[in-house]
This record gives C-alpha cells, sequence and structure tokens, in this order.
C-alpha cells in the first residue's frame, strides 16, 4: 500500500478510522531535513505553502517544550496551530500534541519520521486523531484548501486576462 | 460519541484491515468465499461477515455461478475517497515544494562550507 519510490509526491494514507499518514521523499540527508523541520526561521520559508505568510513559528525544542505556528492566508484570515513536544530523537522521530485553534477540543497526537537512503530522505507524519469526526475533520479541511487554491488560480487568471 | 456503524460508507468499510485484505484477494479477480477463507486463515462466519459489509456499501457483488456464490470487486465507491483525500494530498504537496527550495539552499551552503 504504500509507495516509496523516488516520486516526489505526497502519499497519503488512511491507516486506521483515527489516523492520516503522509509520506514524502526529499532529496537531502535527514539533518537537514530535520533543521528545516524545527528551525523557526526555516519553518517560516515553508510551513504555510505559498497560501499565505508565517505570522508565528515558535519552537520549545524539548520535551514538554511547546510550539506555535500561525499564518495569515492571502484572504487575510488567521490559521494557528499549537501543541506541546513529547519525544524528541533528533534527526530522526518527533512526537508532539497538536490542536487546531479553530477546533481546540479536538487535539491529536503526530509523529513525525525521518529515514534516510542514499542521501535521500523519507519523512512519514502520522497524525493520530481523537475520533473519527476529528480525523475526517482535518481532510475535509484540507478540501479546504485545495477549493481556494483554485479560486486564486481562477482569480489570478482572471486578472490577467482583464489587463490585457 | 456515537459511531457511525462501519457500514454505512466504503470509507468506513476499508478502514478494516481484513477487508483491505479481501479486496485485495478479489482485485486479482473473482472468487468464491471457501478461496478467500483459505488465504486469509480466518472462519467462514467471519468472512462471511466481512463480505456482508463489502456488499452493503456496494465494494463486492456477488453472483451465483450453478452452486457457487463468487464475489467480485467493484471499485467504484473508492472513488470518492480517492477524490476526498487527493484535495487533502494536494495542500501537503504545495507545502513540500516549499520544502523542497529550502532545503535546495541549505545544501547548497553546506557544500560552500565543506569547499572551504
Amino acid at each position: 500500500m504504500t509507495t516509496m519510490a523516488s516520486s516526489r509526491t505526497a502519499v497519503v494514507t488512511l491507516p486506521s478510522d483515527t489516523q492520516i499518514q503522509v509520506t514524502r521523499e526529499f532529496a537531502a540527508p535527514k539533518h537537514l531535513v530535520y533543521k528545516a523541520w524545527t528551525t523557526p526561521e526555516l519553518i517560516r520559508r515553508w510551513w504555510s505553502a505559498k497560501r499565505g505568510e508565517v505570522t508565528v513559528a515558535e519552537v520549545d525544542l524539548k520535551p514538554g517544550g511547546r510550539w506555535r505556528y500561525a499564518m495569515t492566508t492571502k484572504k487575510g484570515f488567521e490559521v494557528a496551530f499549537h501543541g506541546e513536544y513529547r519525544e524528541i530523537v533528533p534527526n530522526e522521530r518527533l512526537v508532539y500534541t497538536e490542536v487546531y485553534e479553530g477546533a481546540p477540543d479536538a487535539p491529536a497526537v503526530t509523529t513525525v519520521s525521518f529515514a534516510e537512503r542514499d542521501g535521500r530522505t523519507t519523512v512519514t507524519i502520522l497524525g493520530d486523531h481523537a475520533s473519527k469526526a476529528a480525523r475526517d475533520a482535518v481532510i475535509a479541511s484540507g478540501m479546504e484548501n485545495g477549493l481556494q487554491d483554485a479560486l486564486d488560480l481562477l482569480e489570478e487568471a482572471a486578472v490577467a486576462l482583464a489587463s490585457r | 460519541m456515537a459511531r457511525a456503524a462501519t457500514t454505512t460508507d466504503a470509507f468506513n468499510a476499508v478502514a478494516e484491515p481484513t477487508r483491505r485484505r479481501i479486496l485485495d484477494l478479489l482485485a486479482r479477480g473473482e472468487r468464491p468465499v471457501h478461496e478467500l477463507v483459505e488465504r486469509l486463515g480466518l472462519a467462514q462466519p467471519q468472512v462471511s461477515k466481512h463480505l456482508r459489509v463489502l456488499r452493503e456499501v456496494g465494494l463486492v457483488e456477488a453472483r451465483e455461478d450453478g452452486r457457487r456464490r463468487l464475489y467480485r470487486l467493484n471499485a467504484q465507491p473508492l472513488r470518492g475517497i480517492h477524490d476526498w483525500v487527493k484535495r487533502y494530498q494536494r495542500s501537503w504537496e504545495a507545502r513540500f515544494l516549499a520544502l523542497d527550495e529550502v532545503l535546495t539552499e541549505m545544501k547548497g551552503k553546506e557544500d560552500d562550507d565543506d569547499g572551504e
């Protein structure tokens, strides 16, 4: 079921009723991927993708330490997450709780693993949610983002056409 | 929280590992129940129960062949799940493309440092 090819596509699977797993390979050794994942200045550059600006990237990287990320989307609304680190194995694994501040009653436990082979790193993000409903809500939010991206592209295309 | 019965949709039905194994087996061709029982190493009543769930959500169809009943996969209901997850996947992909850029720059810096 898992695809481990050198494909640059993220593979999303649903290992159980309450879990979502995302796997992706990166063309870099794991110490760099881990650094990009845990360093605020670097998180600021990728976490929002290109859908907005990261306004907060706080990382207190120790067991029991807190983290909080926030971004402001192009449409001007804020999306924020926070949690607490439970386990830190540098360059190998992170386990932390994760709360979407828009739905604070449904915390998840996320495990991120970094596995290197031939200088490339496979990152596996396993999200364990409190219930199936909470898990499904997270997938549905991805749906909204996808839709938003499509609308943004449509808008850009329309503006480009109008300015001709 | 009240949980929906696992029989309500294809999405719930495939969350169960044995049912995914049954679908894998049927993906390779139509089979009678005793073959599934052998391959899975489970008791027939258990296999029949899973098959019933899979039929209720439309993932498995059955037809009579003489005295046997043959089961086959119908992947159509899985399309909805695929489309649903696909959008979530795309939002991660956008983020990972941005991370690729950061990593490329970090590798460049590290190579420069090694050169000195």
